[in-house]
Order: C-alpha cells, then structure tokens, then sequence
C-alpha cells in the first residue's frame, strides 16, 4: 500500500507544479449515460489537484459514433480526451486521430500488466494484441440480463412455470432455457397487467441489433475468420452455428418481445424493463448500477445474470478506452489526466462511483465479487468477451451487419443463411476497397 | 430642373466615380450588377456539381488519408447492379406515387369544399394548414407515439373502428404495414398545401365563366369537368411538381417514424445515399449515387415541366 500512496503523492506534487505553470480547460467526451455523470463526479479530484478545469461533452449514444467520428475526421479540437468506442481502435490509430501513448506510458510507470488483459487487448491495443497502446482502458463493459427476481419468486409464477416446462424457474443456463422463460411471461397476466418476456436489443439505425444478435451469435461459437487476420469469413461467419444463433434470435424477437418492440435499443430496454412491462431485459453493465438503484424496479426486486452459454460461453464486449485526441492543443494536460486516471486509488474510487475499473487492483481485491450484486457478473462476462471487428473501416462492416441482420429478424426477408452470405459480400467489399484482399 | 429621385442619385454622385461610370458601356454594367449574382451561383451551386461527377469516379473516402485513385465507371457500375439500390428505388417510388395519388385527391377536395362560402370559412382553412407549419422533425417524434402499439392514438382509434386487439399490430415495425404508416404522416403534413394550390387554382376561374355556363343550361357535373377541371389543372400539376420533388429527397420525417425499417423497407434514396456519404464515408460512391438522383430528378422534373407548359397553352 505504501508504494501506492508514495506515487500518488509524486503524482499530486507534480500535478500542483503543473498546475502553477498553466492552468488548461480540458474537453472530455464521451457517451450521454450513467457512467459519465460518475465520471464528472471523480473528475473534480483532478481539479483540485491539477489546477486544470474539466468540461464535458456527452453525446446521446444514437447520435455519438456518428458526432465523435465526424469530430475526429474533421481534425475538429472539440475533444482533448476521448472516451471512444472499442471498435474505433484501428480508425483512431491508423488514421492518426489518437496519440500514441507508449513512450509516455514508459516514462510515467504505466503498465497495462496493471489492467484486465481483455480489456487491454480490446480497448487500447492496434495492431490488435500488439504492445501498441492508443488508449487506457476506461470502462470495462459487456451486455448482460437483469429480470424481476420478485417475479421469478412467487410461488403462482413458480408453480406455472414448472407445470408448463417441468423445470425450476431459475436464473437461465443456456440461451435455449432464456428464451423458455422469456416466452413463458410472454403475454402473461400478473398483478393485473400484461406482461411480456424479454426486451431485446433490435435497432436499426446504429449499432443496437448488432450488438444483440451477437450476444446470441457468440455462445454458439460465431468466429468472424477461420484464421484471425486472414480475413477468410466464408464458413466463419455463416457456419452452421451462426446459422442456428440468427435464426435463434429472430424466433427470440418474434415470441418473447413486447409489441411494436422492433427498434430498441438501450433506452427502450431500460424503459420495458422499469414500467414493468418485460420480466428480463438485455442490456449493458454500464447500466446496472442505476437499476439496482431504481426505487420501483430495482433493490430486491431485480437480479442480474451473465449471458447464458449456449455451445460455450460467450459476451458482447462493450465498454471504452481514453484516448488523447492529436488534434488537442492541450495534450499535456490531457496526458496529466490520463496519469492521475490510472492511479489504482483513483480506479477503485470509480468503481464506487459507478464506473468499471478494468484495474486489476480493484477487480482483483478480495471484497470485489460481494461489492455489488453484479460484479460476480461483470468479472465472469469479461472472461469470455469478444468484440466486433475493430478494423478502421469497422463503420461499414457495421452497417452492413445492421442492415443484413436486421432484414433478416425483423422484415423477415429471406433465409438466416442467405443474410449471413450477403454479409460476408459486404465484409468482402469493405476489405477490398480496403486492400486487405 | 428634374427633382426624381434617379436625378437626385446622378446630382449626388461624386464626380470622380460618375466619370468612371460614364465611360462604361451598358453591357458593363449589366456584368457589375450581375456579376456577384453569377460568381455566387457558380461557386455554390456549379463547382460543387462539377466536383461531385469528378469525385464521383473516384474510391475517394472523406475520412481517410490515402491516395485517391480514378476508378472510371466502377461505382456508376456497382450502384446500377446492386439489388439494394432498387429496393430503394422501389421503396422511394411507392413512397411517392402514393403521396402524390392521395394528396392530390384529398387536396383538391379540401379545396373544392373550403371554395364554397360558409361560416367558418376562414377558420377552418387556418385548421387545416396547421400541420404543414410544424417541423418534420417534430410530426416525426409525435407520431412514434401515436403508432405506438400499446399507447398509441392511432391504434385505438383503428382498434376501436375495426375491432382488433391494438397491441396486434405495428405501424411503423411491420413491413406491410411501415411504408403506409410513412404515407399517412407525410398526406397529414403536406396535403394543406396542395389544398392551398389548388384553392388558388380554384379562386383564379371568373365567376362570369360559371355564369356563361349556367345561361346555356349546363349542368354542375358538367362544368365541374369542362370548367373547373382543366382550369386548376395547371395548379394541380404545380402541386404535383413540388410534391414529388419535396419526397423524392425526402429524409427527416422518415428517418424520425422509421429510421429507414424495419430492415430496408422504408429505406428511401436519400437515407441511403447519407449512409453511403456520412456513415460509411465512401464519398466517390455516395457522389456518384447522388449524381444518379440529380440525372434523374433532373431529366423527370424537365418532361413534367414540358408537360406542364403544354397544358398552359391549351
């Protein structure tokens, strides 16, 4: 402990000389969301210390891919740190949005050692898995389930549900077993209302369905090459399994979703799930702090669960890396910040505030997995992440992805493997006009 | 002593600059006051025109830095054998056709009746332009909740007219049904101002013609067809010009109701082609897309035009 405090005070005294020699008004941006509040609330030590003032630009999550990215290739100097996607990665580093950070990471003792491995690999490196670091991880993310534990308890429910399937109402094993449940409260009547199974990400206009189907396409087995970094899809991406998990998905979306349930995403989900409307609901870790805070819905009333494994275990990889913008004509004070960030006091004060700390002094403490009802969850979700493509032109891969899936679940067009052929002839095009193939 | 106003300019002129602009021919002049005009118009609307059919042949994206190469016709090419790309056209022209059918009809309607004289007139004729006021953005929002499947308006209201369960159905998420949900708010919103076309059309025929045809005994269904019909129909068609070229770039209300689902079906051109240019970032193929519109809005508007001259001079 005493190494940590005698480097967290290195770090004040310097940030105090920092600070008497120029005093910078940082831009942050990130997601409009629950972890940035947090955010602005651990920031203010960073004020008092550094000397330096934070402004915040938090952009709605329907709109921030498409304002931050439009940011970043203007060269624009809105943002002097970046709280972006994953899957920006190889944009921000090979298009030279993002700086570098290994020289100062060596010379501030900054080791990624210190940080969760998958998160690291997903939200820092490129080349992804190479010591290349464009960012620090910031906030560990997966998609995950919550549901109406107070529900899944009462003996009418419970007694239903065993008659109707001749199993325990439980927390699901499998997907197969979710989707039982979920068709289960599907139009139900309790207390009165009509109630329905899960709510399901199915937007179409950003990344919303992608990121749902995945978290069905990934327990299956889903691989996006034969061979990583070949970029040989065929057989990969519409294996027999892939085929299997879409087609899981559509009857998911056509049997256990309220109606008219065919463009949601976050908000939505969050909605279903608080009106009382869904007994279990998909949605990011990010977001469980403030539902299990939640006055009617949450306290004793929810509990949350891991994706289920189908063929193995498997979760979509969510959450951000802090990047230094290269257009920032703030960089020193960025990179002070990035610094006081990284402190495992600092992290382990995030993690209380309602951010996740990928540091494994906090993941690995021992008061960790009973710090909340949820981080079991979070560390056993982060051990079977995986990512959508991180590639620089990952906007096209992902739109394509958004428009070939939800054709298929939601218009009902054409057959699961005919959707998954038409994207690996998307995904082909990208690469060649990328030069890849 | 002349004492107009043109007189007093020329006396206040100084005499240096009325030197100058003596000596100027008339031509010249006319450039110095057409010039700015001229420039402007060429530097806002022509070089970027020229621009984009030049971009257009290339793989150039906006959001990287890498040499551009000149691919010929390859994107022309790869637009014209996409099989998206006329499932979009296809969902634009239904969009349009439909529009235009109903809000002609209801248009000319509404026109017909608020022409007639009766109390109220003027009130209901504020009522019913009301709609067209508000922002597409705005009708958009408002009308998510009205489909709503489990509070919307509209489905009660259907519900309560056809007696099905209105949680049965989604306007807006059920491909049968989403680009008709397009439909109606688009003839909400914009048949007032059809109506207001052709209300002008209407109130431009002279009373003495009607007279005319009353003396010689003609009946109304008659003259609704020999005199009321053939002279609104330049209005009509005027309507119909603006209306199909206002939709055929339609974006704001349908991306608010739809976003362009569920999957592509209410994918309209022009959602498409700000996917291509702003999202995907591949802007020698979104120019090449939007030089294929220009063609053809261009080349529609220009026989509709020649038609509609034609119909002038009957």
């Amino acid at each position: 402990m005493k190494p940590i405090i005698l480097r967290t005070t290195a770090v004040a005294v310097v940030m105090a000389g920092a600070s008497v020699a120029q005093a910078d008004d940082l831009t942050l941006c990130w997601a409009a969301w629950d972890p940035a509040n947090a955010l602005v609330e651990l920031s203010k030590d960073f004020e008092a210390k550094s000397g330096h003032s934070m402004s915040f630009e938090f952009v709605p999550w329907p709109n921030f891919a498409d304002r931050m990215l439009n940011e970043l290739n203007s060269g624009g100097k809105l943002c002097d740190l970046l709280i972006g996607d994953s899957q920006w990665i190889g944009g921000g580093a090979e298009n030279g949005h993002y700086v570098k950070l290994n020289d100062f990471f060596d010379a501030e003792g900054i080791s990624m050692d210190d940080f969760a491995p998958a998160t690291v690999y997903a939200y820092s490196t490129w080349p992804k898995g190479t010591p290349n670091y464009y960012a620090l991880p910031a906030m560990g993310d997966a998609n995950g389930w919550f549901y109406r534990k107070d529900w899944f308890e009462r003996d009418d429910i419970k007694a239903a549900f065993k008659a109707e399937t001749g199993r325990d109402l439980g927390e699901p094993k499998t997907q197969r077993e979710m989707l039982e449940i979920a068709q289960f409260f599907q139009g139900r009547e309790i207390d009165g209302e009509t109630r329905y199974g899960a709510a399901i990400f199915t937007e179409r206009g950003s990344e919303g369905i992608t990121m749902g189907v995945t978290g069905a396409l990934y327990p299956w087995g889903f691989k996006y090459e034969n061979t990583p970094g070949s970029y040989d899809m065929e057989g990969a991406v519409n294996s027999a399994e892939a085929v299997e998990a879409l087609e899981f998905y559509k009857e998911f979306y056509e049997t256990a979703t309220p109606p008219g349930y065919s463009d949601s995403y976050m908000e939505q989900g969050l909605d279903a799930f608080k009106s009382g409307q869904v007994a279990m609901a998909m949605n990011w870790f990010a977001f469980f702090p403030g539902l299990y805070a939640d006055p009617n819905t949450g306290g004793d009333k929810i509990d949350f669960f891991v994706n289920p494994p189908q063929n193995q275990a498997g979760s979509t990889l969510g959450g951000q890396g802090i990047s230094v913008v290269a257009y920032s004509d703030k960089q020193e004070a960025a990179l002070e910040y990035i610094k006081w960030f990284a402190q495992p006091d600092i992290q382990a004060t995030w993690w209380e505030l309602g951010g996740y700390s990928a540091h494994n002094s906090v993941l690995n403490d021992p008061g960790f997995v009973d710090s909340a009802p949820f981080a079991g969850d979070f560390l056993e979700a982060m051990e079977s992440v995986q990512d959508f493509w991180q590639e620089p032109a990952y906007a096209e891969l992902l739109l394509a992805m958004q428009k070939r899936v939800h054709d298929y679940v939601v218009a009902d067009r054409g057959t699961a493997k005919e959707a998954l052929d038409k994207l690996i002839e998307d995904w082909t095009e990208v690469f060649e006009d990328e030069g890849k193939l | 002593m002349a004492n107009s106003p043109a007189d007093k300019l020329a006396q206040a002129t100084p005499p240096g600059i009325a030197n100058r602009v003596r000596g100027l021919s008339d031509r010249a002049i006319a450039w110095i006051f057409v010039g700015p005009s001229i420039f402007l118009l060429l530097a806002v609307n022509i070089f970027p025109l020229i621009w984009t059919i030049n971009l257009s042949f290339t793989n150039f994206k906006a959001n990287r830095n890498r040499e551009v190469d000149y691919i010929g016709l390859r994107n022309y090419e790869r637009i014209l054998t996409d099989e998206d790309t006329w499932i979009t056209m296809q969902a634009t022209a239904h969009f349009l056709i439909s529009t235009i059918v109903i809000q002609v009809l209801i248009g000319f309607t509404l026109a017909y009746l608020i022409n007639k004289k009766f109390k109220g007139n003027d009130l209901w004729t504020t009522i019913i332009v009301l709609p067209m006021m508000l922002s597409p953005a705005v009708v958009g929002n408002f009308w998510t909740f009205l489909y709503q499947p489990q509070i919307g308006l509209f489905n009660y209201i259907v519900a309560f007219f056809s007696g099905v369960d209105p949680s049965s159905f989604s306007m807006i998420g059920e491909v049968a049904l989403a680009p008709w949900a397009i439909v109606i708010v688009d003839t909400w919103m914009w048949t007032p101002f059809v109506m207001l076309i052709c209300l002008a059309g209407l109130r431009s025929i002279p009373d003495s013609i009607y007279e005319a045809a009353e003396c010689d005994r003609a009946s109304k269904w008659r003259q609704f067809w020999t005199i009321t019909i053939p002279m609104v129909l330049p209005f009509l068609m005027l309507a119909v010009l603006f209306r199909g070229i206002e939709n055929f770039k339609m974006f704001d209300l349908v991306v608010q109701l739809t976003g362009g689902g569920p999957g592509s079906t209410t994918e309209l051109t022009s959602i498409n082609l700000k996917r291509e240019a702003f999202e995907k970032w591949r802007t020698g193929y979104a120019s090449a897309y939007a030089v294929i519109l220009f063609v053809t809005v261009f080349g529609l508007a220009s026989i509709y035009v020649k038609a509609l001259n034609k119909v002038k001079e009957r």
